[in-house]
This record gives C-alpha cells, sequence and structure tokens, in this order.
C-alpha cells in the first residue's frame, strides 16, 4: 500500500504468491547452501589454526567423486528453478483471452492510460477488482518501464514498438507504479499509482468520478472510428479494395507484401503502415499513402489499431493460439459503435453479456486478444530480435 | 646462484631491501614514464587506478548521501543522474576492469610463469598511456559537466535526448577498452611463449588461469562494446539513423549489441578475482588448491559459457519469451564453475594449516561476500522472478555483492598479499586485519538492506523515492560510512609502510610459487638472477620455502 | 638499459628484444599477438555485420534498393585493387625473406599506391553520395522507385559506417606503410629478420578480406531488385 511501511510488498494480484513462492525457494535453498559453507568455513579455520611456524598440513589433491557430487547437485537445484521459473514467465507474459484492453503510452515522464471505455488517467490506473487486465504499452520518446510492484509485473515500453503486460488484481488498495528504466531527468518523478476498487466502485468512477481522469465519451474504438473518418482515411480503405486495401476482417491475418514477402497484420504491422506506409506495400497496390508522422499521436495510433481490430480479423487460424486455460466466450469486447456515449459502462459488465457489434465480423476473443501470448509487441522484429 | 644460507628467521638479523631493485633503477620520471619493465608500469597502473577509485567513490558517497532522504534536496535531479553514471563509468571502466589484471597481471604474469617481461613491453607501456589517455577524456567528460546517461548509455535516450557530455564520455570509454584489448593480448601471447622451462600449463599458478581466461574475454569481447560506442556516437554525432525508432530502427538492438560485451565484462571482473583467491588461500592454508584442475578448467568454462548468458538483462526489454528462457538456461548453467571454484576453496581448508595472519581476513571477507553475491544471481536468473527484481536495487545490491564484495575485497587482499614483494616493505598487521573487518562489516551493512528494498520495488537510479523506503537507504549510508573509512585506511598505512614499514625480506609469507621462491623483495628489473627451471607442481607445500631465501630453481 | 636488466644468457643476437630468450620465441610471440589482434579485429567489424543482418532480415526491399544504386564497377574495381595489393603485400614479404632489398621496397610502394587509389575511388564515390543527398543525418533523400526512404537511409548508415571503418583500417595502414618502406630502404628488413614485414602483411591480408565480405553485402546484393 502506498504509505505503509512494509518489509514485504504488498500481494495485491493474482500472480503475486506464485513470484513469492518461488522467491521463498530460492531463498530458502541459498541460505541452506551459503549457512553450509559458511559452516565450514568458520569450522575448518577454526579447528585447522596453524600451530607451528614450521606446520605443513597434509597435502590433499583432490577428490573427484566429490567434485562430481557437488557440481551436479547444485546443477539438479538450478534446473529446478530454471524450470519453475520458466513456467511462471510463460504465465507472466500469457495474457488470458478475457483481459480488458487498457493503452498505455509513456513519455518522458508521465503515463498517459486509456481504459477501454474511453476514459483516460495520468499517472494513474483505476482497475476493478477480480478482472484481468491486458495492457499494451508504448512510448513516445525514449526507453520506459512500466513496473507495479505490488502485482509483480513490469515491462519495457519501447518506442517505435509495442509490448505488453497482463495482471488480474486480487486485492483492493492503492499501489505504487514506477518507471523503472532510466529516461531521464525526471525518471524518479515518473510514478503513478495504480487503484484497485471493487466492481461497483470501477463502475461509479467509470462514470463520474476521478480529478485525474476524463471522459472522453468515447472509447478507444469510436475514437479510432472518428480519426478513421476526419485523417481522411476511408476515402482509399473501401470495403471495394480498389484504391487500398480492406481493413475489414484484417487484423492478425498474413497479407501478401510486394517483393513476394508476407508479414502479420498486428498492431505493429498497423502502426508502421501509418507512419512510413511505403515499407511494407501490399502486393497488388501503388504505394500511394501517404506518411501521417507528425499528424497523428501514439495515442490516436492505438485508437486506429483499436478501431481496426474490431473490424473484424483473422478467425482463429493464423492469429492467437488458443489459451490453455481455456477461452470464454467474450463479454468485454466494447463496440465499435460510433453512436453510443453509453458505451463506457461496457467493459464493466459481468462475464455473460452479449454487445452489440458492428462490423463484418463478430469480434472474438482470439480476434480482439490476437496479439500472440508474449510479452513484446506481435511485430515482424520478433523473431529476430532474438 | 644456489640458495644464501641464512639463519632461520626467528634469529635473523635485520633483513635489508636489496640494494639493486626494480624501484631505485633510475629515479628519474623518464625512466617511470618510459619505463619498459611490466612492474613499473604495474605501479604506474596502480597510482591511476587509486585516483579514479577516489573518484568513484566521491560519486558514490554523493548518491548515498542524496538517498538518506526520500526528497531530492542534496542535489539537482539532473546531477544526481550525473552522479550514479559518472560512479559507473569511471567504478566499471577505469577501476573494476584494469585494477587485478592492469596491476597485480602485469606486476606477477612474468614472474609467475619464469619471464623476464611480458611478450611486448612497448605495448604493454602504451597500454598505460592509452588508459590515461581515457583517463583524461573522462576527466575533461567531468569537467564539461559529466553525463547522465547511465553507464549503460541504453538509446535512444543517449542518441537523441540527453544534453549532456555523451560522445565526450563514449569516448573515454572506448579508448579505456582499447587499453584492456592490449592488456589481454599482451597476457595471452606471454603466457603460451614465454613460460620457463619446465613450467607446462598444468603446474601454472591459478592465478594465470584466471588472467588467461580473463585476457581472452577482454581480447573477444571488448571489440564489441568498441563498435556498439562507435555507432552511437556517429547516430548522436552525426545523425546515422542505426537505433532511431523514427527510421524504423530497433532500440532493443543496441542492448544486444551492449551487454554482449558488458556480460563478458563481469567475468573480466570477477575472475581476476577468483584467481588471487587461489594464490592466497593456498598460502593461507599451505595446501595446493583442492581440486586444481577443476578451479583451472572452472575459469575458462566461466569465460566461455559467459558469452552466451546476455540476454538476461533483456528480460523485459521486449525480448522474446524464448530467447528469455534460453539465456535463462544458460544463465544458471554459468553458476556452477563458480560454485565448484567456492567448494574447491573451501575444501583447501580442510585439514590445512591456516595463517591467521591478515592474508585470511581478505580470503574470508571474499568468501562470505561472494557468496552471497553469487547466490543471489540464481533469483536474477529466474526468468518468472527477474520480472519483478529487474532494475530494482535487489539488482544492484547483487552486483555490488560480487563487484565490491568480491572483486575489490580480492583487490584489496592481493595488494596486501603481495604488497611486501612489490615494495619489500611489510604493511602493519593490525591495520590490515582493521581495514578488511571494517570492509566486511561496511558492506554487508551498505548492501544488504538493499536486497530488501528491492523486492519492495524501488527502482534503480531513483533520485527520490517513497517515503516507506527510508529505512533501509539510512541503513545503507550509514553502512557506507564505515566502508569508506575501510578503504580509506589502506591508502594511508600503505604510504606509511612505504618508509616505516619492517623489511619483508623475499618470502614473508613463506608461499610458494617463482614469484616468492625465485626472487628478491623488490625483485630486480630483469625479475631473476637466472632463467628458473621448474621441476614441481604448483603449491608443492610439503617442501616449505624459508622466509628469507632466494632459490635458482625449484626442487 | 640499465646494469640488471642484463642476466643469465646474454643476447648476442640484436634481432631479438631483450623479454625474448631466442629469434623462435620472439616469432612465435610476435606472430601469435597479430593473429589474437586480427581475432579482435574480427569482433569490432562482426558487431557491424551483426546489425546489418538484423536489418537486412528487417527490411530486405529497402536494402536491396540501397545496394542497387551503388556503382557495381567502382566497387568491382576497388575489389580487384586490394586483391592485387595483397598480392603485392605477400611478394614484399617474399622478397623480406630472401633478403631483395629493391623487389622489397618497390612492392611495398606498389601496396601503398594501390591503397591510395582505393581511397581514391572511396573518395569518388563518397562525394557522389553527397551529391545525391545520400548520406544519413545530412539531408537523407530517396527518389528512386524502390525502397522507402526512412528504411533505405539505415542501409546507407551501414554503407558508410562499414566502409568508413574500413577506409579508416586502410589510412591506419597506409599511415604503418611509410616507415617501413623507409626502414626497408635503410635495410633494415633480410632474410634473418622480417618479422614487421610479415605481421604488417598478415594485418594488410585482413583489411582485404574485409573488404571482400563488405563487397557482395553492400553492392551485389541490388542484383535482385526489381524496378518497374
Amino acid at each position: 500500500m502506498i504509505g505503509k511501511f512494509a518489509f514485504w510488498p504488498d500481494l495485491a494480484s493474482t500472480v503475486a504468491w506464485k513470484v513469492d513462492a518461488i522467491y521463498i525457494f530460492i531463498l530458502l535453498v541459498t541460505i541452506l547452501v551459503s549457512l553450509g559453507v559458511y559452516a565450514a568455513i568458520v569450522a575448518f579455520v577454526v579447528k585447522y589454526k596453524r600451530r607451528s611456524e614450521d606446520e605443513i598440513p597434509e597435502q590433499i589433491e583432490g577428490n573427484l567423486p566429490l567434485e562430481i557430487l557437488w557440481s551436479v547437485i547444485p546443477l539438479g537445484l538450478v534446473l529446478v528453478m530454471f524450470g519453475w521459473g520458466a513456467v511462471l514467465f510463460f504465465e507472466l507474459t500469457t495474457p488470458p483471452a478475457e483481459a480488458l484492453n487498457f493503452y498505455v503510452v509513456g513519455k518522458q515522464w508521465m503515463w498517459k492510460v486509456q481504459h477501454p471505455s474511453g476514459k483516460r488517467e495520468i499517472n494513474e490506473l483505476h482497475v476493478p477488482l477480480g478482472q484481468p487486465v491486458k495492457l499494451t504499452l508504448t512510448s513516445e520518446d525514449v526507453i520506459h518501464s512500466f513496473f507495479i510492484p505490488a502485482f509483480r509485473t513490469k515491462i519495457d515500453v519501447v518506442p517505435g514498438r509495442y509490448s505488453v503486460k497482463w495482471f488480474e488484481p486480487s486485492k483492493v488498495g492503492e499501489y505504487h507504479i514506477f518507471c523503472t528504466q532510466y529516461c531521464g531527468n525526471q525518471h524518479a518523478q515518473m510514478i503513478g499509482r495504480v487503484v484497485v476498487m471493487e466492481l461497483p466502485q470501477y463502475e461509479q468512477w467509470l462514470k463520474n468520478g476521478g480529478a485525474s481522469s476524463v471522459n472522453t465519451g468515447e472509447t478507444p474504438e469510436v475514437a479510432g472510428a472518428r480519426l478513421f473518418q476526419e485523417q481522411r482515411c476511408v476515402t482509399c480503405h473501401q470495403t471495394n479494395g480498389i484504391m487500398a486495401p480492406v481493413l475489414q476482417g484484417v487484423f492478425g491475418k498474413e497479407v501478401k507484401l510486394q517483393g513476394g514477402q508476407t508479414a502479420v497484420a498486428d498492431e505493429a504491422y498497423i502502426r508502421e503502415s501509418i507512419l512510413n506506409p511505403t515499407a511494407k506495400v501490399v502486393a497488388g497496390y501503388q504505394p500511394n499513402m501517404p506518411t501521417f508522422q507528425g499528424q497523428v499521436t501514439e495515442d490516436a495510433i492505438l485508437q486506429l489499431i483499436a478501431y481496426i481490430k474490431s473490424l473484424g480479423g483473422a478467425a482463429g487460424e493464423k492469429t492467437a493460439a488458443v489459451k490453455p486455460d481455456g477461452v470464454q466466450p467474450t463479454e468485454q469486447q466494447p463496440a465499435a459503435s460510433p453512436a453510443t456515449e453509453e458505451a463506457p459502462s461496457a467493459t464493466a459488465k459481468p462475464a455473460d453479456e452479449e454487445q452489440p457489434n458492428v462490423g463484418t465480423e463478430t469480434p472474438t476473443p482470439e480476434n480482439s486478444q490476437s496479439a500472440p501470448a508474449t510479452e513484446e509487441t506481435p511485430s515482424p522484429h520478433e523473431e529476430q530480435t532474438m | 646462484m644456489s640458495a644464501v644460507a641464512v639463519p632461520k628467521h626467528e634469529e635473523a638479523p635485520a633483513l635489508e631491501i636489496p640494494s639493486q631493485n626494480y624501484l631505485n633503477d633510475g629515479y628519474s620520471i623518464r625512466s617511470w614514464l618510459l619505463t619498459l619493465d611490466h612492474k613499473r608500469i604495474a605501479i604506474l597502473y596502480m597510482v591511476a587506478v587509486a585516483i579514479f577509485f577516489l573518484m568513484g567513490a566521491a560519486f558514490a558517497l554523493m548518491i548515498r548521501l542524496e538517498l538518506l532522504t526520500p526528497a531530492g534536496d542534496f542535489m539537482e535531479a539532473e546531477t544526481y543522474n550525473k552522479m550514479f553514471t559518472m560512479h559507473g563509468v569511471v567504478m566499471i571502466f577505469f577501476v573494476l576492469i584494469p585494477s587485478i589484471p592492469a596491476i597485480l597481471g602485469n606486476f606477477l604474469i612474468p614472474l609467475m610463469i619464469g619471464a623476464r617481461d611480458v611478450a611486448f613491453p612497448r605495448l604493454n607501456l602504451m597500454s598505460w598511456y592509452v588508459f590515461m589517455l581515457g583517463g583524461m577524456l573522462l576527466l575533461t567528460t567531468a569537467i564539461f559537466g559529466g553525463v547522465d546517461t547511465g553507464w549503460t548509455f541504453y538509446v535512444p535516450f543517449s542518441s537523441m535526448f540527453s544534453n549532456s557530455n555523451v560522445i565526450l564520455a563514449t569516448m573515454a570509454a572506448f579508448t579505456a577498452g582499447f587499453s584492456s584489448i592490449l592488456t589481454g593480448l599482451n597476457f595471452i601471447v606471454t603466457v603460451h611463449t614465454m613460460r620457463a622451462p619446465g613450467m607446462t600449463w598444468f603446474r601454472l599458478p591459478l592465478f594465470i588461469w584466471a588472467l588467461y581466461a580473463t585476457s581472452l574475454i577482454q581480447v573477444l569481447a571488448t571489440p564489441v562494446i568498441a563498435i556498439t560506442l562507435v555507432l552511437l556516437m556517429l547516430e548522436r554525432g552525426l545523425g546515422l539513423g542505426i537505433f532511431n525508432p523514427a527510421l524504423g530502427g530497433d532500440p532493443v538492438l543496441f542492448q544486444h549489441l551492449f551487454w554482449f560485451y558488458s556480460h563478458p565484462a563481469v567475468y573480466i571482473m570477477i575472475l581476476p578475482g577468483m584467481g588471487v583467491l587461489s594464490e592466497m588461500i593456498a598460502c593461507v592454508a599451505r595446501r595446493r588448491v583442492f581440486g586444481y584442475s577443476f578451479v583451472a578448467f572452472s575459469s575458462l568454462g566461466i569465460a566461455i559459457i559467459g558469452f552466451f548468458v546476455w540476454g538476461h538483462h533483456l528480460f523485459v526489454s521486449t525480448q522474446s519469451v524464448y530467447a528469455g528462457l534460453a539465456f535463462s538456461l544458460i544463465t544458471f548453467l554459468v553458476a556452477i564453475p563458480s560454485a565448484i571454484k567456492t567448494f574447491n576453496w573451501t575444501a583447501t581448508l580442510y585439514k590445512g594449516s591456516i595463517s591467521y595472519e591478515s592474508p585470511l581476513y581478505f580470503v574470508v571477507g571474499f568468501l562470505g561476500l561472494f557468496v552471497i553475491g553469487g547466490v543471489t544471481g540464481l533469483f536474477l536468473s529466474t526468468a518468472g522472478l527477474d520480472v519483478h527484481l529487474h532494475d530494482t536495487y535487489f539488482v544492484v545490491a547483487h552486483f555490488h555483492y560480487i563487484m565490491v564484495g568480491g572483486e575489490i575485497m580480492a583487490f584489496l587482499g592481493g595488494l596486501h598479499f603481495w604488497w611486501p614483494k612489490m615494495t619489500g616493505r611489510l604493511y602493519p598487521e593490525f591495520w590490515g586485519k582493521l581495514s578488511a573487518s571494517l570492509v566486511f562489516v561496511g558492506f554487508n551493512l551498505t548492501f544488504f538492506p538493499q536486497f530488501l528494498v528491492g523486492y519492495l520495488g524501488m527502482p534503480r537510479r531513483y533520485h527520490t523515492y517513497p517515503p516507506e523506503f527510508q529505512l533501509f537507504n539510512v541503513m545503507s549510508t550509514a553502512g557506507a560510512s564505515i566502508l569508506g573509512v575501510g578503504y580509506i585506511l589502506p591508502f594511508i598505512y600503505f604510504l606509511w609502510s612505504l618508509k616505516y614499514g619492517k623489511v619483508a625480506g623475499p618470502n614473508p609469507w613463506r608461499a610458494k610459487g617463482l614469484e616468492w621462491e625465485n626472487t628478491t623483495s623488490p625483485p630486480p628489473t630483469g625479475n631473476f638472477e637466472h632463467t628458473p627451471i621448474v621441476t614441481e607442481e604448483a603449491y608443492e607445500y610439503s617442501h616449505l620455502p624459508e622466509a628469507n631465501v632466494v632459490r635458482a630453481s625449484t626442487h | 638499459m640499465s646494469e640488471q636488466a642484463h642476466i643469465s644468457a646474454a643476447h648476442h643476437d640484436p634481432f631479438v628484444a631483450h623479454q625474448f630468450d631466442d629469434r623462435a620465441q620472439q616469432t612465435e610471440a610476435v606472430s601469435l599477438g597479430m593473429w589474437a589482434f586480427l581475432v579482435q579485429e574480427i569482433l569490432f567489424f562482426g558487431g557491424l555485420f551483426t546489425g546489418y543482418t538484423v536489418y537486412r532480415s528487417y527490411y530486405p526491399d529497402s536494402f536491396i534498393a540501397g545496394s542497387y544504386i551503388l556503382d557495381i564497377k567502382l566497387g568491382g574495381f576497388n575489389t580487384a585493387v586490394l586483391i592485387l595489393s595483397s598480392f603485392t603485400m605477400a611478394m614484399a614479404v617474399y622478397s623480406a625473406q630472401n633478403s631483395k632489398k629493391g623487389s622489397l621496397i618497390g612492392y611495398l610502394i606498389a601496396t601503398l599506391f594501390l591503397g591510395f587509389v582505393f581511397l581514391g575511388v572511396k573518395v569518388i564515390e563518397y562525394s557522389e553520395k553527397f551529391h545525391h543527398h545520400h548520406i544519413p543525418g545530412f539531408g537523407f533523400q530517396w527518389h528512386e522507385p524502390i525502397g522507402n526512404a526512412k528504411n533505405v537511409e539505415i542501409f546507407y548508415s551501414f554503407y558508410f559506417a562499414m566502409t568508413g571503418m574500413h577506409a579508416l583500417h586502410m589510412i591506419i595502414g597506409a599511415a604503418i606503410l611509410i616507415p617501413l618502406i623507409i626502414l626497408a630502404w635503410r635495410g633494415r628488413f633480410h632474410k634473418d629478420y622480417y618479422a614487421p614485414i610479415e605481421v604488417f602483411g598478415l594485418y594488410w591480408h585482413f583489411v582485404d578480406i574485409v573488404w571482400i565480405f563488405l563487397f557482395p553485402l553492400l553492392y551485389l546484393i541490388g542484383r535482385h531488385a526489381h524496378v518497374g
């Protein structure tokens, strides 16, 4: 909790106890081994104190079985740590399908948060208790890192790409958000708080609350749709596909490019196409799209992406793998409907309600959370970046 | 010349500094600044590194003073950012990397292998001048207002956003790195080609194995940081767009290139310390190091495996999960050789004959601190746990335990251990023990709280912090004051010993090794009266040496 | 040198440095030293090759486009010049090994001359880039029908970084050749002492080999371009 002194950080997310468990396991193993070594050293130093100036002790060369023993046992122990840590790492980097989609833009020296409902905050993140939240993050300038110690989550926020982080809050309260990648002068001031609230309070807050929050009245998808019109994207990107590729249903699909390569139309691809359109031109089209660099902010790009996502995408084949923990039919998918000002409450409904849809395809969990189950942005860079 | 007959050391008459030794072989500045003698070059490095250490320690003092209180009331944010950056740059490039290799390595390698000098004495001197050039660039950086990017120089902040002297600072680091390459190159060739007759690879002291492995890393890894810094300079200075996201550049590529060197660099820093430990513990226990070949090969193992783990610095960088796991696994593997060494050292003490003189204090101090540093690395190798710990004070504590608790402790211990050989004088035992003890206690008080506050989530490089972290920061600063005293003391008593210290004689510790048994303290310029011929294994303590005898060859 | 340095077997061999026992040890050490230095140089350039590989995999079309307009005739000519200079350098080593002072000086001068030719061609190429605004960070413009400007700028960043670093190494090589020529003229090198020539030859061959890799990666991938 912010402001409260403690020897142990709060456990406020569903994974926190798992992280603490492995921490304690490694702690115990290492304390045991260290104390063993220390005890041996102290015992030997005391017991084998030199007794005379010319004393020559027994010259012991070595002992192969002992060497093997104290190589193999530590190896076994660290392999356990590795395996356990690997499983945990996968869990920390695999957002569940039904997570709420938040967008975060970091810049020197603040965090800009956009709720699925369209509500915006600066340096604060209000979230409902007990629902998984997926953040898609990017930076406007330098590398930052988004860290919530109480949730045991952290991800770097890199300019030019998207990173993904998820958590599910499990305890009401206020917790620190820290920027934890040095980013310049006010790095230590780039902090905020995450406020976990019970669901009813959260919904209330969505409607009315918050000094540092703004109700824009538009979900990201709605804002994206508006931008799509305002920036004249709609002029070329129509449903006939004559002047520009059709965007309905494209998200997450593999597209053929000029020159024969393919690319997956994910968040990173869309962002690149907006800012650097001649980089990966779709086969069969002229490189006529102008660049929007300088005309759209990172927030706006995220909204456009949200809109395009809402137009539907690859129905499950090439995009998101089905999550091992199962996929529930979505309820959290906000409507890409330009009309509804009441959309803010859509995300907060309990699990089993349907949402009104627009577009040619029903957004399914696979489509909306089509980012593959990795921490980083599903960009063409992924494989090469090792 | 055969062994000089001297009475047993209890009844020995007053010892004398040899009338002709490398220290009095010419007193002019020219004879020092144009020396080709590896021992003098080692002393030149020692003076330079000592000054840089004080500089780096001053920056650390500023940091700890600021962190006494949560608010940024001691200095501006920008100044603080420069403090931790300069602290890192100075300590890593100008203290930790050169310290043991360029000082103890330069002094001891030819002596330990029975050679007259290193393979390339002029190159050796040149590497000192290059190092000093780097130091001048660093001082210039400081005078012009410092640099505030962190010693890691991450882009795009360092290439496109910082308003500080990035190019000067990277030139300083580049230059120091070049010096390090030349030193490593010299050592590799020396060890390969200039061993005395009978000095086979497996009769070499373990210090030589450690320095050899270190030199391999220096030669192979340092050029990568060199080119990385050059690219950064070109990007910042000329606008080349390699890391610029607006052009499609990849800022994370910089991190890969940077850590490809900087991770092996930490082994450049610790391996020599491990070498010193092996020498000291053998002497302190009067025993051949337990499992000699395991210890020797573990040095090579650490050097080789250490090239493949850099990605553990990128677990949360948006690197792919699968790459992260591969790096996590290999990082765990690199821990094993270090564990083997630790167990072998401990076993060396078993049934030994353990002297309670000051070297023991440094040995025990190193083991105590290095073990903590090493095991806390396991927490960070665990990918799922590193997500929480990355870029927090937990990492800061971990690497300080290894770098300072390990390497500086070993370096200090080595300076103490070989001080009589280098100067012909003994330092006062009491003060040596006191210094080691103060460093050990002060170090733990300084850095242990940082593990706790790191797990709580306090990030690195924070000028201000939430008030609930204050207790740990105050403890840390308090410990730092004790640590500081422990480090200042040697400056005083070492200097005092040069004039007033007891004359040491050739082998005050009665240690095995050509440097102790086959030459005087201090040695003559050419090291040996006659080239030694080696006929016994290393650490053959069944033939315990006399304290005041110089042999022509070992048997 | 002080008295203290003359110990054990006095060196009558004036061509063996004081730290070595004999010529064989000296030769072995000097060779090993140069090889170790060259390995380090491989890693130095390796950073550039790694970056090139990464970005070429990201932006293959732009890399091909950037390569396409590089002058392959000039690049090819330079490649031939360097290979020839390696030959003249090898002949210089042979001359030294056989105490042929005249040929030694001739071949060293030829090597130096060819090095200057190479650098001269690079000056021509660089100034042509300057005129076409193809220097990254200095008002880079790209008006070709293939490749996209931003990514091609990255290609040219690598072009200049890699050929520039290579040219720097050639300049250093030329700078070392000059005193070597002077020493050769003074009769310093002969069959009993030619290590500096041989070791410098290794360095020169290395610089040549780096170019052998640079040339196809920078100039020849443009052959894949589909224009129009």
